[in-house]
C-alpha cells in the first residue's frame, strides 16, 4: 500500500511516501495508524495528533474507512490553502 | 462551465475576468476574489511555500465548484490556485463566478473561498527573513465561516 504524507507531518516523519504491505488484520485507517505508530517514537507522536486528516484514493476518509492493498492513502494536517 | 487550474505561474486577473465575460450576452454579473501573500506577522516574511497533493487538489477544487453550481444559478466558475514559492504581495488564488444576477455570483464566490480554505489539500509554510520557518496553522474561524453555509440552506 502506498502511503503519502504532507505538510508538517511529512517533515516530522522525514518522508513523503512509503510503500508498506498491509499487515493481516489491518482493515481500516484506525488500524493502519496503530501499525504505523510502531515504527518509532516520532511516528507515535506525529500520528497521535487529534487534528490528523486522512484521504483514501484522493478522497477524504474517516478512521472507519476500509482499506485494500491497492489503495493510495494520504495522511496530513488540516489544510491551509486559499 | 467549470475551469480549474493549479499552477506555479502567476495569473492575469484581467484575463481571467475576460474569460468569464467571453462572448456571452447572458452574463449579468461577475464576482471575483483574489487572495495574496501578506506580510503582517511579528517577523518579516521572506517568502511562503505552498505545498499540495497533486491530483487530489484538482479533484477537491472541482467538487467545491460543483457544489456551488448545484446551489446557485451560475454560468461559469474559474478557480486558479498557485503552488510553490511566493513572495509577499504575490497573488495566491483567483475565484471568479459569472451569473445572470449579482446575488448568486456574490454568494457562490464567497462559498467557494470558504469551502476551498477548509477542504483543498494545500499547506503553507512561511520562511522568515531571519532564517526561521513556521507552518501556517489552520484557523478555527475558517471552519466557522464554512459551517455557516450548512446552516442557511
Amino acid at each position: 500500500m502506498k502511503i503519502l504524507f504532507f505538510g508538517n507531518l511529512r517533515e516530522q516523519l522525514g518522508t513523503g511516501e512509503i510503500e508498506v504491505p498491509v499487515a493481516p488484520g489491518t482493515n481500516n485507517i484506525a488500524e493502519l495508524l496503530e501499525d504505523l505508530k510502531q515504527r518509532g517514537p516520532e511516528w507515535q507522536q506525529a500520528l497521535s495528533a487529534g487534528s490528523l486528516l486522512y484521504a483514501v484514493n484522493q478522497t477524504m476518509a474517516t478512521r472507519d474507512t476500509l482499506l485494500e492493498d491497492s489503495d493510495e492513502v494520504a495522511l496530513f494536517p488540516p489544510v491551509t490553502g486559499g | 462551465m467549470i475551469t480549474i487550474a493549479v499552477q506555479a505561474a502567476d495569473f492575469d486577473t484581467g484575463q481571467e475576468i475576460r474569460q468569464l465575460q467571453a462572448d456571452r450576452t447572458d452574463v449579468g454579473g461577475i464576482a471575483i476574489f483574489t487572495g495574496q501573500v501578506r506580510d503582517t506577522g511579528d517577523k518579516p516574511l521572506g517568502f511562503m511555500h505552498l505545498e499540495h497533493y497533486p491530483g487530489m487538489t484538482e479533484a477537491s477544487l472541482q467538487q467545491t465548484a460543483e457544489q456551488a453550481a448545484q446551489r446557485w444559478a451560475l454560468i461559469d466558475i474559474r478557480i486558479v490556485h498557485r503552488i510553490g514559492d511566493l513572495l509577499p504581495g504575490d497573488q495566491i488564488v483567483f475565484v471568479g463566478v459569472s451569473s445572470i444576477h449579482r446575488e448568486a455570483a456574490f454568494n457562490a464566490c464567497e462559498f467557494i473561498m470558504d469551502h476551498l480554505k477548509t477542504h483543498a489539500p494545500f499547506w503553507k509554510k512561511e520562511y522568515y527573513r531571519d532564517g526561521s520557518t513556521q507552518w501556517v496553522e489552520a484557523k478555527q474561524t475558517d471552519q466557522q465561516r464554512n459551517a455557516r453555509w450548512d446552516q442557511h440552506n
